[in-house]
């Protein structure tokens, strides 16, 4: 076993411990940290896959400002330190059945996918993938009309979610 | 492989807990320890605490970090485009303006409903 | 033998090849010894900050500071850890006993692991992260769960709102913190911090072709650290101490030194991205003095949060969130387009002309910038003069007043 593959099965069993975590525990501030654990966890993966902007912009956009944002709206909630909620509603046999049944799906196209077991390519030292990217976003013919298409999208969340909080006057 | 750079940042961030845990652990052996139930007390300016700690906090709060959500995946995917200006032509830099002015868009809908006025 | 840290560590790294350690050992040891030996310069360095912030804020205040212990009272950082160590530890009942512990903990680790890639030197260890700025931004996301989690897991009311208060500040003014973080990016055409201040060695600080972003840079700096005149979390007035107030002993310590290392490693930050980094007379010649450079610089940022903190009244959260989201925000956006559109222009222009341009651009900024200030001050101050009716009907129907 490598370094790395070493690296890797200790992040994964963290990763899947803190998600366990976070439906398990009992107190909601608890479970938004455990899912900060997670969150870090994926960072970490997008690292040893040598995507250091993917890492850095998940702990920015997940840890910095999703996980904030689910603190504050735990925080809206009424009876917060309410121990005494059941943590499990009736359907929770049901939800165990169709997370198997979605991960035995996943790992049955991961593993009939041949990339799977091929090594991972070397970057070589001259490519620089960050500069790629950004030319690829607003090149015309690559992803120009997604990119202004994400910044549309992100108009319309922030117009929608003022639209509905937002009631005075 | 990862690179001898995140190599670094991964060390350092595993060490970096190290240092103020070991500060942290050190008046547990020297420090005196005598608790009682007063000294103990939540502290609210001499009185006891009255009623709930967790309070319901107002939806501003909320909104505001909604806000900086949405300003925040804009302003991520700025960054290649900022760091790609060697290669873009006019045509791609006006694009990337363009990105940012549908996200002053929304700045000035938001101003104008008085969303961002702090109450 | 001018460049004495990397003479040795390629002494160390012979050495201990010599031994027949596997090169992926040996390389690691070497990262091992240089994250070592950045981490604890730091936080030698924070001890001593305490002493530089008694000293700077009794001169702004008329005072002489520590003068007691040692010469000029420096021993006065060493005395106060040790009162520090061996003060009682409270935890008060009620709090979440995990979280209590960990946050003072997270509070120094986040400002500490921003100085993994801050560059010392041209030639100096250190990671030169091709997304170091980035990498800054999303450390700075870990300090704020480090203080919502302070916050929360005292018990206390004035712990809470002072965390809530203080995440939402911090939250907002990223926004315009990280907008102007692309205006060197553009300029530098890269997200590392090592290329950022390569390109101001060769082409001149940033200061000069984007001053206006500076500034911006730098207010969005103060209230990120919470300093006067932004310090609304420790309203000493209504919250008392803020999240940290059920903090004592050693760990009250950890927030404090975290909070003054971060006023230096903003300092350091500001310094990398617009005054130059280490750069500085002599600095190819002799690679070690950038590592002097770049504190004087950062000691020099510091000295200007301490000025400000100490000559600014503090500003009411209402007015200080306008000033983020109506003021600093549309500005920065516009500092980038403008700089973005520019550079485009002018790029093959020689270096002068490019320079000039985009200072005049600023300048055109900063007094367009100032005038539609000046009507929305004038209009502001009519309106809150004007009597409002809810203080007039008080007036009215107030008890005792004749019928």
């Amino acid at each position: 076993m490598t370094a790395l593959q070493i690296i890797f099965i200790l992040v994964a069993a963290a990763t899947l411990g803190a998600g366990l975590m976070v439906v398990t525990s009992r107190n909601l501030i608890h479970s938004a940290l455990w899912l900060v654990v997670a969150l870090f966890g994926v960072a970490v993966f997008y690292v040893l896959l040598q995507a250091g902007f993917l890492a850095v912009a998940q702990v920015v956009v997940y840890i910095g400002a999703i996980a904030i944002l689910i603190i504050f709206a735990i925080m809206l909630t009424r009876r917060i330190m309410d121990e005494d909620s059941p943590t499990f509603n009736a359907n929770w046999g049901w939800a165990v059945f169709v997370a198997l049944i979605i991960f035995g799906a996943l790992t049955w196209v991961l593993t009939s996918w041949p990339g799977i077991s091929q090594p991972m390519a070397e970057l070589s030292e001259r490519s620089d993938p960050l500069r790629q990217l950004g030319a690829a976003l607003v090149s015309p013919s690559l992803y120009v009309l997604p990119f202004e298409l994400a910044s549309v999208l992100l108009l319309a969340a922030l117009v929608g979610a003022i639209f509905i909080s937002w009631e005075r006057k | 492989m990862v690179s001898n750079e995140w190599l670094f940042v991964g060390v350092f961030l595993l060490l970096a807990p190290v240092f103020p845990a070991a500060a942290l652990l050190i008046p547990r052996l020297i420090a005196p320890r005598k608790p009682n139930p007063i000294k103990m007390q939540t502290y609210e300016c001499g009185v006891e605490t009255v009623g709930d700690t967790y309070i319901q906090f107002r939806v501003q709060y909320y909104i505001f970090a909604l806000v900086f959500l949405i300003f925040d995946i804009e302003l991520v995917f700025l960054f290649p485009w900022a760091v790609a200006f060697d290669v873009l032509p006019l045509f791609g830099v006006l694009v990337g303006v363009l990105f940012i002015l549908i996200l002053v868009a929304g700045l000035v809908y938001i101003w104008r409903k008085g969303a961002l006025q702090w109450m | 033998m001018l460049d004495p840290i990397n003479a040795i560590a390629n002494w160390l790294q012979n050495l201990l090849s010599s031994w027949g350690l596997e090169s992926g050992l040996v390389n690691f040891i070497m990262i091992l010894i240089g994250v070592l030996v950045v981490a604890m310069t730091v936080l030698v360095l924070d001890i001593l900050l305490v002493w530089v912030e008694r000293k700077m804020v009794a001169r702004f205040q008329d005072r002489l500071g520590p003068n007691r212990l040692g010469p000029f009272g420096l021993i006065q950082p060493i005395a106060d850890v040790i009162k520090l160590l061996i003060k009682e530890d409270i935890t008060p009942e009620g709090a979440d006993k995990v979280l209590f512990n960990i946050a003072p903990v997270m509070a120094l680790a986040t400002v500490l692991i921003i100085w993994a890639v801050i560059p010392f030197a041209p030639t100096m260890l250190g990671a030169s992260l091709n997304v170091g700025v980035l990498y800054i931004v999303a450390a700075g996301a870990l300090g704020t769960l480090g203080i919502l989690m302070a916050g929360w897991a005292a018990h206390n009311k004035y712990a809470l709102v002072g965390a809530f208060r203080m995440v939402a500040l911090v939250v907002s003014y990223e926004v315009p913190m990280v907008t102007a973080l692309l205006v060197p990016v553009i300029l530098a055409r890269s997200m590392g911090l090592h290329d950022i201040v390569e390109a101001q060695a060769q082409g001149g600080w940033f200061i000069l072709f984007s001053p206006v972003t500076a500034l911006i840079f730098f207010v969005c700096t103060i209230a990120e650290l919470g300093r006067a005149p932004f310090d609304l979390a420790e309203a000493e007035s209504e919250i008392v101490a803020g999240y940290h107030i059920e903090y004592s002993g050693m760990k009250f310590g950890m927030f404090y030194a975290g909070e003054l290392l971060h006023a230096l490693t903003m300092g350091a930050l500001i310094a990398s991205l617009f005054l130059g980094g280490w750069h500085g007379p002599f600095v190819q010649q002799v690679p070690i003095l950038g590592v002097v450079y770049l504190f004087i610089k950062a000691f020099f940022v510091y000295w200007m949060y301490t000025w400000v903190r100490y000559t600014v009244p503090r500003i009411r959260i209402d007015h200080m969130m306008s000033l983020n989201w109506k003021f600093f925000t549309p500005l920065a956006l516009v500092m980038v387009i403008v700089t973005a559109i520019l550079d485009k222009l002018m790029t093959g222009l020689p270096g002068w002309i490019y320079g000039l341009g985009m200072f005049s651009a600023n300048v055109l900024v900063a007094v367009i910038t100032i005038n539609l200030l000046r009507t929305y001050s004038q209009k502001e101050r009519q309106r809150v003069a004007e009597p409002r009716p809810v203080a007039q009907a008080d007036l009215a129907k107030a008890p005792g007043s004749g019928d």
